[in-house]
């Protein structure tokens, strides 16, 4: 009887078997760890652009002069559209946690409320995000210049007429006609090649592939909160007694938020 | 057997894999209060950005708003505050190696940058 006993003690220190060292279930552990390498995917993704942006330092564009556009408004507002986008992200995993909270309450209709705003915050950002690549993709009406000394110029369309470079030195009038009259390249708007913002492809190729990558990240946890959304209201989780699923989507969803904090402070503002 | 507590862990069958929290109603406070937190700062940045602070000073603001940020979203968003410690740490320390990745390859950046631009250039 006392062998038993000193077997069965010893069973269940936190790694002799048959219980959960981590005091999780599989499913959120492997949650995580897949968050954790992906996580080092976006890691990588932003030291290269770090890198590279020290490496072409004196040529790399400001975000801040390239990302200046907002809805219905005239002229330039610096920072504010991504801010904004940044705001509906952390808005939409303020609902999420909230879901996931009243899956601990057992309330199926308040996760399915909550699931249903967060799949709202969730098609409002990748909105936002398709009009922020439309614009740069668009670009200004003048573009930017390659002038014929080498020397890269951009444009603005609220002072028409002017060529602007690096530094804040500007040029008018008549001087500056004859500077794009003998401009080796005109660029508009952005694509992998080549763009206005700057005489290196890098930038563009970086915000493409980074925002990119992200936006298909957010894309993804729409359709599995979409999933999510109709298994509650089928009461699947009602009838199986636990809210798990929601939690490990959850996990998946802050993840995601979590990734744009750092690609809002690293590509938009630093 | 089944779902029965032993020190804090769960024991039982291999298909219970939910392991059962106890609720605090305190939860949701503490969801509004992350919420107000991470607005501010996301604020505070994008108004520190327009102001005139030089371009070192402002670099090492937004890293050190944006860890602050990333602890609230991983600590009270994702719940890692209220894992088991191993947990955490299994979690958190692999990304020493990112601190190290960013070391080696700004310095790296840096280093072709000069290159290009005098370091060895005698003319």
């Amino acid at each position: 009887m006392s062998e038993t006993l000193t077997i069965e003690k010893s069973k269940r220190s936190p790694w002799g078997g048959g219980i959960s060292p981590f005091n999780v279930s599989w499913g959120k552990m492997y949650m995580w760890f897949f968050l954790v390498s992906d996580a080092f995917t976006f890691s990588s993704l932003l030291i290269a652009y770090g890198t590279l942006r020290h490496r072409f330092t004196e040529i790399w564009p400001l975000a801040s002069e390239v990302f200046t556009h907002f809805p219905f408004v005239h002229g330039h507002v610096q920072l504010a559209y991504v801010a904004l986008m940044t705001f509906i992200l952390i808005m939409s995993s303020v609902t999420m946690v909230l879901a996931v909270d009243a899956g601990h309450r057992r309330d199926n209709k308040s996760v399915a409320v909550w699931m249903a705003l967060t799949i709202v915050g969730g098609f409002m950002f990748l909105g936002s995000q398709a009009w922020e690549w439309y614009h740069f993709i668009e670009g200004s009406e003048q573009g930017s210049y390659v002038l014929a000394d080498g020397r890269f110029a951009r444009t603005d369309d609220y002072e028409p007429g002017t060529i602007f470079f690096r530094g804040g030195e500007k040029v008018e009038g008549a001087e500056a006609k004859a500077l794009i009259a003998s401009a080796t390249k005109h660029t508009i708007g952005a694509n992998l090649v080549e763009n206005e913002y700057g005489p290196t492809p890098l930038f563009a190729n970086f915000f493409f592939f980074i925002t990119g990558f992200h936006g298909f990240h957010v894309f993804s946890g729409v359709m599995i909160n979409l999933i999510i959304f109709f298994n509650v209201i089928d009461g699947i989780y009602k009838k199986r007694g636990h809210y798990e699923q929601v939690e490990k989507a959850g996990l998946y969803w802050h993840f995601v938020d979590l990734v744009w904090v750092f690609v809002f402070t690293f590509f938009y503002l630093v | 057997m089944s779902g029965e507590q032993h020190g804090g862990y769960t024991t039982g069958d291999i298909h219970n894999q939910f392991v059962e929290e106890h609720y605090d109603p305190q939860n949701v406070k503490t969801i509004w209060r992350t919420f107000w937190i991470l607005l501010a700062l996301t604020i505070l940045e994008v108004g520190i950005a327009l102001t005139s602070l030089s371009k070192v000073m402002l670099m090492y603001t937004f890293i050190i708003l944006t860890v602050v940020k990333a602890y609230f979203i991983i600590a009270y968003f994702m719940h890692l505050k209220h894992e088991k410690k191993a947990l955490q740490y299994v979690i958190i320390l692999p990304f020493l190696l990112i601190g190290y990745l960013i070391f080696i390859s700004i310095t790296e950046g840096v280093y072709i940058h000069g290159m290009d631009h005098g370091f060895f250039n005698t003319k």
